[in-house]
């Protein structure tokens, strides 16, 4: 016996309420906009995964490649770290195009061993080119006040914008994924794109010059008020006093609901445009490749044209998500990149909450991230209880209590597997039958 | 000549003693993902941690040894350990085969259920290491620390270079030869590896024939979890041990089961090695290998080294995906899924 | 009552019933054949038989006991040896080792009954180390054949022995099966090659839409008009 779906969002929508009257409004509210940004992604995952039966294992990477876009569109450029070596930098960008029409123009025209010995040459002597000019160009770029910037900057524009291109940038590397590994059987696709997930990561913490690498870029610009303009606003300071709140208190709330609607807007948006696509000619013939391939490819489909659609639309949502994850964070760390945060969560959440579902899917967002924050207290207090009968500062005690997040993890595992074994379609599972609401 | 024995002796001490032994990590943990892939058909990616949930309670095992005074002289105690760990590793895979895995193998479900659920157990696995041990460095290695010392070299040859090798490079190379033998040894004459290699090839027919499926299965996990167990200790002696690094080594274990052809033990081994020497060949910075065979007088500027070592992980990937694009089955011809 | 006797076999894959009421017996040191029309049920039967397909009416019987609701794995400790049609040998090991994995369940020494089947198959014996999947398709045929007789049945069933030989290699392997029918087994096999098996059968089965269609001696059947214009083709 399953809840109605509105039930079940309603549900959800009290637990929140609960941690704001129990908790603070504040906490509700922060956990609230992660929801929704772990809704999006779900939801891009859903595409791929739900629609059209892709196993993407390098959401972590998407992620990533979007949040970078925002700060690449938002912090204002450093004209020094440019004009000490930012021409060579695209300088060397033209080189490395060069080469790879160099090497394709060779593969082209040449036949057998030369073939081969004028690839290697190229691709070697290209490298050996590119590093030339580049590596000097970086350390330039890097040695411009390495405590503060160190980096080329981005463009400066209204962080708002960066959603849209983090999107873009995820969609590119998706291309480029799903053009050489979409071919291949499921978990080659699985293992491939969590290899190139690490090296996304990898890359966007090492290329100081473009990222700052660990270092991180802190202090990006917001798409809502500061907290504190707010406070000195005096529309502000009378809505306070008319809703009878503190202006401090409710600058903080006011800000997060702010966020909120903007993340809802996004979230409604592609939760529309996704429910279209799946009750159009080309969703419902996603599902029939998805449900049997060989029937579609023999009626004609070309399946892995109609996949690597799917995997970059799907790549651009999480891409989007990505944006706007390091916009609430208001800072681009690479380092914090952890695919069991950024990757395996959100397969939880799709799987918890329907594959194939796009509702399910934002109610496994949801819920999912709802649990792994709540988790945490949870287990400290569970641990805290079962502690009880042991003696005030043990050593057991103590590792106890201190190790209690971490059984979180255990949990989002318990509860993967809970639902995939007693409940494997999801909390919403996938609408079947031909007309579907 | 002096020279050319001096960059000899240079390659040997920073590329081809690290790559053996960390070809030898590998191919262990390759060897239990590629078994489980040839006899229960699914990317176990709960391995990495299966490899930490074995580590830690050799870890533990030798804290417990070393704290009453128990010690194996000059190797490691964690080689005293290592069979309770083992043991630890084959209870918690068979728990989770019993409570997860089995219920699926009965339903005859598809491979990627396996694989989700592999995704469930990896979590678990993972908030199980982390509550005990917690997810910082843990060094557990003791005994003596090197084999044969860069200084003690230098004196006995009279060259400019040493070459030093680390305890744990040589039992790794030792333990992993005896472990490989042994498993071939299992595979290709005992009645009950003969039937894991049949039940893979055939699953029909190795029932037709009155093998056991549950036995099969049995030992796969058992075989797996002492693979990564043993795999993860040398790892963890050899470097450090620290859980997230285990859950990342998935992707190198998994490049070089699939670059080998996945399925195959032979070839997991052989995978196992090319990932790890082209890991180690393309991260080193060769200048001044370059400068003893150079010219007199001559260095090359820069380290020369081809990709910074962060980029590691990249190697693993572009190896795989030119071997799928190239040879999907693999140096030795796996299952091509 | 025959040595084997499969009475009244309904059932199917889960969907509709393939097999109608099907019967099928044989006796010890005998041939029976079944032949039919392609998609008519035969290799279904013969998987009933086994035991790998749920009967939803009817029983078999071995011997005299009655093991409808025996597991394949069962059936073979109870003296039956299957030979499917398609994937019969293990393609990655080698002849030997294919033939050790017939005898998996004996838990006595079998090399004699090793060296009876190099005897029955001495190509087998000089590719002993090859692995099967590297022979040619008669003799993978002869591993198949062998590796079933490694738990010395007393019931032989084959799926479409010939399926895929040559000719001359063809009147070999039924030579080679009459030799086997000869120390006492009995054989149930199917054949596409419906004429040259009813010559060697002692019984005949033709099935047609998972039904009886003719019962009778091998003889008899080549003799009748209807089945000769129908299944041998005139
Ligand atoms: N595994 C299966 N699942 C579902 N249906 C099956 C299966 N195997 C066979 N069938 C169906 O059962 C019917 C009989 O098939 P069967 O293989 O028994 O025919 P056959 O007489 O052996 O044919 P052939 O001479 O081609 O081997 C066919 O309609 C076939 O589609
Ligand atoms: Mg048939």
């Amino acid at each position: 016996m399953k809840l109605p779906v509105p039930a079940q969002f309603a549900i959800m929508g009290l637990l929140l309420v609960l941690v704001g009257i129990f908790q603070s409004w504040s906490v509700a509210l922060a956990i609230l906009n992660l929801c929704l940004i772990s809704s999006v992604m779900a939801l891009g995952v859903n595409i791929q995964w739900g629609y059209a039966g892709l196993f993407n294992v390098g959401i972590m990477g998407f992620a990533a490649l979007g949040g970078v876009g925002a700060m690449l569109v938002s912090v204002p450029p450093v004209r020094e770290a440019w004009a000490a070596g930012g021409l060579q930098v695209i300088g060397s960008g033209l080189l490395v195009l060069a080469v790879i029409a160099a090497v394709v123009f060779a593969r082209r025209t040449l036949e057998g061993r030369t073939r081969s010995l004028a690839t290697v040459a190229l691709v070697a002597g290209g490298y050996f080119l590119v590093r030339a000019v580049f590596d000097p160009a970086v350390d330039a770029i890097e040695a411009v006040d390495p405590a503060k910037s160190g980096f080329l900057g981005g463009l400066g524009l209204p962080i708002i914008f960066s959603w849209g291109i983090g999107g873009v940038f995820a969609a590119g590397a998706a291309w480029v994924v799903g053009k050489i590994a979409l071919g291949l059987r499921s978990d080659y696709l699985a293992i491939a794109t969590l290899g190139i997930s690490e090296i996304i990561i990898a890359i966007l913490k090492n290329e100081d010059w473009l990222t700052r690498g660990v270092k991180n870029v802190s202090g990006l610009p917001r798409p809502v008020p500061l907290e504190i303009n707010l406070i000195q606003s005096p529309w502000f300071t009378d809505l306070s006093a008319r809703i009878g709140a503190d202006p401090v208190a409710f600058a903080g709330i006011f800000v997060k609901l702010c966020y909120a609607a903007l993340f809802t807007i996004v979230l409604l948006a592609i939760l529309w445009l996704s429910q279209r696509a799946l009750h159009s000619p080309w969703g419902r013939m996603m599902r029939a490749i998805r449900d049997n391939r060989d029937a579609a490819e023999a009626m004609g489909k070309d399946v892995t044209k109609r996949h690597l659609q799917t995997f970059v639309l799907g790549s651009a949502v999480v891409g989007i998500a990505g944006a706007m994850l390091v916009t609430i964070d208001g800072q681009f760390t690479p380092g914090t990149y952890n695919p069991l945060r950024y990757t395996f969560l959100i397969w939880v959440m799709v799987i918890v909450g329907g594959s194939g579902n796009n509702y399910g899917s934002v109610l496994g967002g949801f819920l999912i991230w709802f649990l792994w924050i709540q988790a945490e207290p949870a287990g400290l207090w569970l641990m805290n209880v079962l502690t009880m009968p042991l003696a005030e500062g043990s050593a057991l005690k103590a590792h106890l209590l201190q190790a209690a997040p971490h059984l979180r993890l255990f949990l989002m595992g318990l509860i993967l597997l809970l639902v995939l074994r007693f409940s494997p379609r999801g909390l919403i599972p996938e609408e079947t039958g031909r007309k579907a609401a | 000549m002096e020279d050319i024995l001096n960059a000899i002796v240079l390659l040997s001490n920073f590329v081809i003693v690290p790559g053996l032994a960390y070809g030898a990590q590998l191919a262990l943990g390759a060897l239990g993902v590629t078994l489980i892939y040839a006899v229960l058909r699914f990317s176990n990616f709960a391995h990495g941690d299966l490899m930490a949930f074995g580590t830690m309670a050799v870890i533990l095992v030798t804290w417990t040894f070393q704290s009453v005074g128990i010690s194996a002289g000059p190797v490691p105690t964690a080689l005293l350990a290592l069979p309770f760990g083992i043991l630890a590793a084959i209870g918690i895979s068979l728990l989770f085969d019993r409570s997860v895995y089995k219920f699926y193998r009965t339903k005859k479900s598809p491979p990627v259920v396996f694989v989700i659920a592999s995704v469930g157990v990896m979590f678990m696995l993972n908030g199980i290491v982390r509550f005990i041990i917690g997810p910082g460095d843990q060094n557990f290695s003791d005994g003596g620390r090197f084999l044969i010392k860069a200084r003690e070299f230098k004196e006995m040859t009279g060259l400019n270079e040493g070459l030093a090798i680390k305890t744990s490079q040589g039992i790794t190379i030792i333990v992993a030869f005896l472990v490989m033998i042994a498993l071939f040894w299992f595979l290709q004459k005992s009645r009950t590896g003969k039937a894991m290699r049949a039940y893979s090839d055939n699953e029909d027919l190795a029932l037709l024939s009155g093998i056991n499926p549950d036995r099969v299965v049995l030992y796969t996990w058992i075989i797996a979890a002492a693979l990564a167990t043993i795999a993860g200790t040398l790892y963890g002696l050899d470097k450090s041990f620290k859980p997230f690094t285990y859950f990342q080594l998935l992707l190198p274990i998994f490049a070089a089961a699939i670059v080998g052809g996945i399925g195959n033990p032979l070839g997991a081994i052989a995978g196992g090695f090319v990932i790890a020497f082209s890991e180690v060949t393309v991260t080193y910075a060769y200048k001044k290998f370059l400068i003893y065979l150079g010219p007199e007088g001559w260095a090359p500027d820069g380290l020369v080294q081809l990709l910074s070592t962060d980029y590691k992980f990249a190697v693993s990937f572009v190896i795989l995906v030119l071997v799928l694009l190239i040879r999907p089955t693999g140096i030795f011809k796996g299952k091509v899924i | 009552m025959k040595y084997l006797t499969a009475e009244n076999m309904t059932g199917g894959y889960g969907g509709a019933d393939i097999l109608h009421s099907c019967t099928i017996t044989v006796e010890e040191g005998e041939i029976a054949v079944i032949v039919g029309p392609n998609g008519a049920g035969k290799s279904t039967a013969m998987k009933a038989v086994f035991g790998m397909l749920p009967l939803r009416e009817g029983r078999v019987t071995l011997g005299g006991e009655d093991i409808t609701h025996l597991t394949p794995q069962d059936r073979v400790r109870a003296g039956m040896g299957f030979v499917p049609q398609t994937n019969n040998v293990f393609a990655s090991m080698t002849v030997q080792e294919n033939l050790e994995m017939g005898a998996y369940i004996r838990e006595d020494d079998f090399a004699d009954t090793m060296a009876q089947v190099f005897d029955l198959f001495p190509i087998l014996k000089e590719k002993r180390n090859q692995p099967a999947g590297e022979l040619s398709g008669g003799q993978r045929q002869q591993v198949a054949v062998g590796r079933a007789l490694m738990t010395r049945p007393k019931l032989l069933m084959l799926d479409e022995p010939t399926a895929g030989v040559s000719p001359i290699v063809m009147d070999e392997l039924f030579d080679r099966i009459l030799e086997v029918a000869a120390t006492g087994i009995a054989i149930l096999m199917v054949e596409q090659n419906a004429r040259q098996a009813l010559n060697i059968a002692d019984h005949g089965f033709v099935l047609v839409q998972g039904q009886n269609r003719f019962t009778d001696t091998g003889a008899a059947l080549m003799a009748d008009p209807d089945v000769r214009k129908s299944f041998l083709g005139g």
